[in-house]
C-alpha cells in the first residue's frame, strides 16, 4: 500500500499538494504515482511566473518506460520550481514528498477546498 | 502487468534498472515463454526454410548452430524475425514471437502446402522459456541445473543442445552471454525458483526492452512490421541475396532497394527519446522507432528510420513535445557485454 499523508491535498491525477503559511501551493507526484511508473529519468519544470488554468500541463515527469504529465491542480501563476528534483530524478522514487516540483500562487485560495482529502485519494488511487 | 501479444506480463519486479544492470554486471533471467517456439520436422525441412526466410538456412551446417532471420510476404515486408535451430536434417525449431504466433503459424502452413512439401510444423505450446543472461549467466544455470552442464559446456555463441527434455541455446535478446532454456511447462516454476535460490534477478519487459535497445536489437511491431522491409530496418545482413535462392519477398526487395537509413541516436541534451518522435535531418524529416533512456550510458538513446544519406555523426533535432533537441547519429549498438559500445 503506497503511502498517502494526511496533512496534503491530493488530485485524481496523483499529484499531491501542501498549502503553505503564505498561501502558496508546493505541489509533487504521489508516492503511488512513482511507483506506477517506476525509475525517474527526467524531469522537466515549468517557468516561474508563467500563468496555468486548472487541469493544464504544467511539468513532465518521464520513468525509464514513459513520459507522463503534471497537471495544475488549480489555476494559478508558478513562483518556484525545484531544480534539485530535475537534476535528480530518482529523488521522485525515494522520496516523493520531499521532491516536490513547483509552487504555485492560487489565482483563487478556496479551489483548494474542492481537491480530494487522503482518505478520498487514497479510494481514487485504488481504482 | 502488462498486456503483451496476448500475455500478461510483468514490465518490472522492482526496480527496472537495478534489473537491467543486474543482467550487465551479474546475472538476470527474464520469463520468455510468450515466445513461440515451433518444430518443423520432415525430409523437405531444409528445402522449405531455404524458400520461407529472407536468410540462407545453407548457413546451418553444423547441427546445434542457430540462424537470425526475417520472414517476409511478397512485399518484402517482414511477417516476423525469428529464430532457426538447426538440430538435424529432419528437424529444426523456429522461434517466433508472441503476438505474431498464430499468423507466423497459418503463413507457414500455407506455403508448405502451397509447395507440396513433405514436412511437418508443430507450435510447442507445451515449452516454456526462461532465458538467463548477463555474464555470470551460464555458470548460475549449472549450479541450479548441474545436469545441463556436459551438454551445454561446449556450446559457442549461437549454438544450442538437447538434454533430455531441455532444449538450451546459447543466445538471447540482451548483448549479453547466457542461456535461453526451453523447458516442459510442468517443471517451469521449480526451475525458475531454483535459479532465484542461486541468486539468479527476476527481470521484467521494461529491462529487456532497454537491454535489447542498448544492444541495437530490433523489437518486431516497432522496428519494423509488414509495411517494412528488413533493408529499411537496418537487417540487411540477414538478408542473403547472393546466388539465385529464392525466396519470398525476394524480388520485392531486389526491386525497391533500401530506401531508409536505420541507425542509431544519442540524445545530446536532457530528455528522453520515445518512439514516433519526428527526428529533422538536413536530408528530411525521420522517425523514432525505439527509444528509452539507457541505464548503462545515463542518457537517453533510440533506432530510428532517417532519410537516406543521413551518416554516423551528423547532428540531427529531434521533436520532442514543444522542444526540438539535439542528437548525435551514432552505429545501432550502444552497450553489450558490459559495457558501452560508443
Amino acid at each position: 500500500m503506497s503511502n498517502i499523508p494526511a496533512d496534503l491535498k491530493y488530485t485524481p491525477t496523483h499529484e499531491w499538494l501542501r498549502v503553505e503559511a503564505d498561501g502558496s501551493l508546493t505541489v509533487g507526484i504521489t508516492d503511488h504515482a512513482q511507483e506506477a511508473l517506476g525509475d525517474m529519468v527526467y524531469v522537466e519544470l515549468p517557468t516561474v511566473g508563467k500563468h496555468y488554468a486548472a487541469g493544464k500541463e504544467m511539468a513532465v515527469v518521464e520513468s525509464v518506460k514513459a513520459a507522463s504529465d503534471v497537471y495544475a491542480p488549480v489555476a494559478g501563476t508558478v513562483t518556484a520550481v525545484n531544480q534539485e528534483a530535475a537534476d535528480t530524478p530518482d529523488s521522485l522514487n525515494n522520496e516523493p514528498y520531499a521532491a516536490w516540483l513547483f509552487r504555485l500562487q492560487p489565482d483563487n485560495a478556496a479551489d483548494v477546498a474542492a481537491l480530494l482529502d487522503a482518505d478520498a485519494y487514497a479510494k481514487a488511487a485504488d481504482e | 502487468m502488462v498486456d503483451f501479444g496476448g500475455w500478461d506480463m510483468p514490465v518490472n519486479y522492482g526496480s527496472q534498472i537495478e534489473e537491467h544492470h543486474a543482467v550487465r554486471d551479474d546475472c538476470g533471467m527474464f520469463d520468455v515463454c510468450h515466445m513461440c517456439p515451433v518444430d518443423l520436422r520432415g525430409d523437405a525441412a531444409r528445402t522449405f526454410l531455404s524458400r520461407l526466410v529472407a536468410n540462407d538456412v545453407a548457413k546451418l551446417k553444423v547441427p546445434g548452430k542457430a540462424l537470425y532471420s526475417c520472414m517476409l510476404n511478397s512485399h518484402g515486408g517482414v511477417i516476423d524475425d525469428l529464430i532457426i535451430y538447426y538440430m538435424n536434417e529432419t528437424f529444426f525449431r523456429i522461434v517466433v514471437n508472441a503476438g505474431t504466433a498464430d499468423k507466423d503459424v497459418a503463413w507457414m502452413r500455407t506455403r508448405l502446402a502451397e509447395w507440396n512439401l513433405a514436412a511437418e510444423l508443430t507450435p510447442r505450446r507445451d515449452l516454456a522459456m526462461i532465458a538467463v543472461q548477463g555474464p555470470n549467466a551460464r555458470a548460475r544455470v549449472w549450479q541450479a541445473l548441474p545436469e545441463t552442464r556436459v551438454a551445454t559446456e561446449p556450446l559457442q555463441p549461437f549454438f544450442a543442445a538437447e538434454c533430455g527434455e531441455y532444449f538450451i541455446g546459447r543466445t538471447g535478446y540482451t548483448g549479453e552471454d547466457g542461456f535461453e532454456i526451453m523447458l516442459p511447462s510442468a517443471e517451469a516454476e521449480t526451475v525458475w525458483n531454483t535459479l532465484v535460490e542461486v541468486g539468479v534477478k527476476p527481470c521484467g519487459l521494461g529491462a529487456r526492452d532497454t537491454l535489447r535497445l542498448e544492444a541495437g536489437m530490433n523489437l518486431y511491431g516497432q522496428d519494423m512490421d509488414e509495411g517494412v522491409s528488413p533493408l529499411d530496418a537496418g537487417l540487411a545482413w540477414t538478408v542473403a541475396l547472393n546466388g539465385e535462392r529464392d525466396f519470398v519477398g525476394r524480388e520485392a526487395l531486389v526491386a525497391k532497394g533500401q530506401q531508409h537509413e536505420f541507425l542509431g541516436l544519442l540524445l545530446l541534451e536532457k530528455g528522453v527519446l520515445r518512439g514516433h518522435q519526428p527526428v529533422h535531418c538536413q536530408q528530411g524529416v525521420g522517425e523514432i522507432t525505439s527509444g528509452s533512456f539507457s541505464p548503462t550510458l545515463q542518457q537517453s538513446i533510440a533506432l530510428a528510420r532517417l532519410p537516406r544519406g543521413v551518416a554516423i555523426g551528423d547532428e540531427v533535432e529531434v521533436e520532442i513535445r514543444d522542444k526540438r533537441l539535439k542528437a548525435k547519429v551514432v552505429k545501432p549498438v550502444f552497450a553489450r557485454h558490459g559495457k558501452a559500445t560508443i
